[in-house]
């Protein structure tokens, strides 16, 4: 694939991955140092971690992205349960602390601190989206999950970092997930026809809300409804959608934006979570088959497609594997982590000189057990 | 390649999301299933009341012409499909590829339709108790007897959720039509031909396409199916039938736990009711719910189990062109298999016993796909777990239990066949709010009259009565 790439873009994919081996030595060296270091991993050096021990220095042996080979494979239980404290870095023990969880419809949920992490990938996330679109100054919708996520103050910060003002409405994806597996079908759809109908009371009042966060489902509820009350997104006055999930596939971006949207409004597909924080994507374009294409926001996270029986192998490009989450911010560490989804590895890009995933889909080991596009 | 797309009323849509449907024994793909999402159904709802408004501008007695027409097509036309086209032959070769059913008995099963379609109008007429359909289509009449009746319509459209494994269900919304309403069409995966092929012959008949949308996909879709109509069907597992069986706007139909039993004054003759008995389990290779899974006795039930698996018991899977076959072939990969193991895990309980065991191994796995072999069970008590399973196989219990316990004891039951004159186990048999479609006398569970209801009247389920009242001068509908 490499002899495929334009000779400008292949020196971009090699700058990139110099600034990420720069990058894994910075954050090795944060995590692990005695001053700043986190004390999950110091203790994982010690010898005194009771759910991992290390036993080499990576300060001395990490010297770029590939040496993380050493850490084997991060273990989602490591963060499940506490004591949280042991996550925070020394550096920010005093600083005040976020924590946002994952999962968590049944058991104990995975949990990520955060101190300004949230307010970086955001505002990362906010230099790719379109001003046309996302006019600065414009004010926000945000419909989706709340509660112990961190979506609601991630989105709230990027509209005011735009300089907006956001609406929030609350849906609690445990709530639906366990109506759903109770067969409550009926209790799940009255919850959700709850959160459209305050959405649209508060796109009625006279907001003047141009932009939006929803899911997928939320997206389809909410632009269903409008035209059976004879009106549409467009004529709300939105013109920019941000929207994430997995169940957003080429099929569904089509139908979206042909019938549910039109002419006129931007929709910026992400894939993400508490743990990785924003993998972009452009606009899906019928003349790509609205394939919609992530990458990863590196060098603070990287997404590795591997294969389904090796995870040390990548998948050549336009081949399907699981994805292996890497992430690198002072606040987390999180090296190589078999995340809960599958996909095709894409080669790199102008935008985005690293890989990308496409086709991103619950990973089918876990397919069976997941309820995914709840809300 | 044989692309089939979605069908929005009438309007094909190729998705960017295709199944795959293959033989079940070369793994050829036989066609690409274009797949829908939710939302679509969803918003394609919008239209569900010009289905209605647009068959309404029929006369019923034109749309049940133009079933007659349909059926001669469906059976004999070569009729589109997706970007090509359909014989008889290749619908019946297609449809036995892809759900492991032997040809013939895909053939019967079109014979089947064929006469459903031809004998509507004594259908519809038996399941409205003679009503002029007229009336449905107004809304409001007189009877025959001077009675004036209302029925109000209660869904533009009718969805259905149909399923892979039993192409005999397919009868059940064929009468949706002529009364006027839409249908919603979920295919099942494995089987997306009939619907196809019985709307191509519907439109080649004269049925405005407005009429009728086919949604096939994941589960998903089915679910907006259920969700965007206000009246529905579903076929599926009894999992399925504890889901809906609460929600009056789904009419769900699962495993039928059909069964034959035997009163005391005719049990002695058994013997006599042998072939009765073997096609009741065998006929459609035990795939439909009218199949019996079960039959009663309160003696000789180890004998009639013993009887029946040397007939039952040596049956072999054959080829799916064999006009000799009589078993289907279980398309789903681990399907057949995770069958098996629940049997064997039910077979260690005391009292049971596998009386086709000697008839050598049942569970037979193929390159692509598996058979199960037909299954005798004798149990000497009605406790025992495996007497109140089906299975999508011949697959049938002999169990032994007192008379007077029998109707206690048999649980739902689809079609019960009673084979006894004593008046008062009939008297019991008729009142008892489990049984479904009752027959007293010697009448396989496979026999259906079409004039009588099925799982309950779709009429119906689709109609309300209601009080109308009206001055004559002033009435304008």
């Amino acid at each position: 694939m490499t002899a495929l790439l334009s000779s400008t873009l292949q020196e971009r994919v090699a700058t990139a991955r110099a600034q990420l081996d720069a990058h894994v030595r910075e954050i090795i060296n944060w995590h692990f140092s005695p001053e700043t270091g986190t004390p999950f991993w110091l203790d994982a050096v010690a010898g005194t971690n009771p759910h991992f021990k290390l036993n080499f220095d990576p300060r001395q042996e990490v010297h770029g992205f590939a040496d993380l080979k050493k850490f084997g494979f991060f273990e989602d239980d490591w963060l499940r349960g506490g004591p949280v404290r042991r996550w925070v870095p020394l550096a920010y023990q005093n600083r005040p602390i976020y924590v946002f969880e994952t999962g968590g419809t049944t058991g104990i949920p995975k949990t990520r601190i955060n101190i300004e992490d949230f307010r970086i990938d955001y505002e990362q996330f906010s230099e790719t989206l379109p001003d046309e679109y996302f006019p600065k100054g414009a004010n926000w919708l945000m419909l989706g999950p709340s509660g112990p996520r961190r979506l609601r103050l991630a989105v709230e910060h990027l509209c005011q970092y735009r300089g907006g003002i956001c609406f929030c409405i609350d849906l609690d994806p445990r709530w639906v997930v366990k109506c759903l597996k109770r067969g409550w079908v009926d209790v799940a759809k009255a919850y959700m026809e709850h959160c459209i109908e305050q959405a649209l009371t508060i796109l009625e009042a006279g907001h003047d809300i141009k932009c939006m966060f929803t899911t997928p489902k939320l997206l389809e509820a909410l632009a269903l409804e409008l035209e059976k009350r004879g009106t549409s997104l467009r004529q709300m006055g939105i013109t920019g959608i941000f929207c994430g999930g997995t169940e957003m596939t080429p099929q569904w971006m089509r139908f979206t934006i042909e019938e549910l949207l039109g002419p006129g409004i931007y929709i910026a597909p992400t894939y993400g979570n508490t743990l990785m924080g924003l993998a972009v994507a452009p606009m899906p374009r019928p003349e790509e088959n609205y394939k919609i294409t992530y990458y990863a926001p590196q060098p603070r996270a990287v997404i590795e497609v591997v294969d389904f029986d090796d995870y040390n192998r990548i998948v050549d490009y336009g081949q399907e594997g699981r994805v292996l989450l890497t992430t690198l911010t002072k606040e987390f560490f999180m090296p190589r982590f078999p995340e809960r989804d599958e996909g095709v590895r894409e080669p790199p890009c102008e935008r985005f000189p690293w890989d990308g995933i496409s086709g991103v889909k619950p990973f089918r080991g876990f397919a069976a057990t997941t309820t995914v596009g709840v809300y | 390649m044989l692309h089939i797309p979605i069908s929005r009323w009438g309007e094909p849509y190729q998705s960017m999301e295709t199944d795959r449907v293959v033989h079940f024994q070369t793994g050829e793909v036989l066609a690409e299933v274009s797949r829908a999402n939710a939302a679509l159904v969803e918003r394609d709802l919008r239209y569900a009341r010009r289905a209605r408004e647009v068959l309404r501008e029929i006369p019923v007695r034109e749309l049940l012409a133009m079933l007659k027409k349909a059926a001669d097509l469906y059976t004999r036309a070569e009729l589109p499909l997706g970007n090509g086209s359909q014989t008889p032959e290749q619908f019946v070769r297609m449809q036995s590829a892809t759900t492991g059913m032997p040809e013939h008995m895909c053939r019967f099963n079109m014979e089947k339709n064929f006469y459903v379609l031809t004998h509507m109008d004594e259908i519809l007429d038996s399941l409205t108790r003679g009503l002029d359909l007229e009336i449905l289509s107004r809304g409001y009449g007189v009877e025959n007897r001077g009675v004036p009746v209302s029925y109000q319509c209660q869904s533009p459209v009718l969805g259905l959720v149909l399923p892979s494994n039993s192409p005999g269900v397919h009868t059940l919304w064929l009468p949706i039509i002529p009364l006027q309403i839409g249908l919603v069409l979920k295919p099942g995966p494995q089987e997306p031909w009939t619907p196809y092929r019985m709307t191509q012959a519907f439109l080649q008949a004269g049925i405005p396409k407005q009429a009728i949308a086919i949604y096939p996909g994941l589960g998903d879709v089915g679910a907006a199916v259920l969700q965007a109509c206000p009246r529905s069907l579903i076929f599926g597992s009894a999992q399925t039938v504890e889901q809906y069986k609460a929600n009056p706007r789904v009419q769900v139909h699962g495993p039928g736990f059909s069964k034959i039993l035997f009163g005391d004054d005719k049990v002695d003759e058994w013997e006599r009711y042998l072939d009765l008995m073997v096609d009741s389990v065998l006929v459609n290779s035990g795939r439909g719910c009218i199949n019996c899974s079960g039959i009663w006795v309160s003696r000789h039930g180890r004998k009639i189990a013993q009887v029946l698996a040397e007939r039952l018991g040596p049956i072999e899977p054959r080829p799916p062109d064999d006009p000799e076959a009589q078993l289907a072939a279980f398309t789903v990969p681990g399907q057949a298999e995770a069958i098996y193991a629940d049997i064997e895990r039910d077979l260690t309980q005391p009292g049971v016993e596998d009386m086709t065991a000697k008839f050598g191994p049942r569970l037979i796995k193929q390159e692509r796909c598996a058979y199960l072999r037909p299954m005798v069970i004798f149990c000497s008590s009605p406790d025992a777990n495996i007497a109140k399973k089906e299975y999508m196989f011949p697959f049938v219990t002999v169990v032994e239990c007192p008379q007077d316990k029998m109707v206690e004891k048999i649980g739902p039951t689809l079609v019960c066949t009673a084979i006894t004159t004593d008046a008062k186990f009939q008297r019991t048999l008729a009142d008892a709010p489990h049984i479904d479609r009752l027959n007293i006398g010697p009448i396989p569970t496979i026999k259906l009259n079409w004039l009588q209801p099925h799982e309950g009247n779709i009429v119906d389920f689709l109609f309300r009565p209601r009080a109308f009242q009206f001055d004559k001068d002033w009435i304008r509908i």
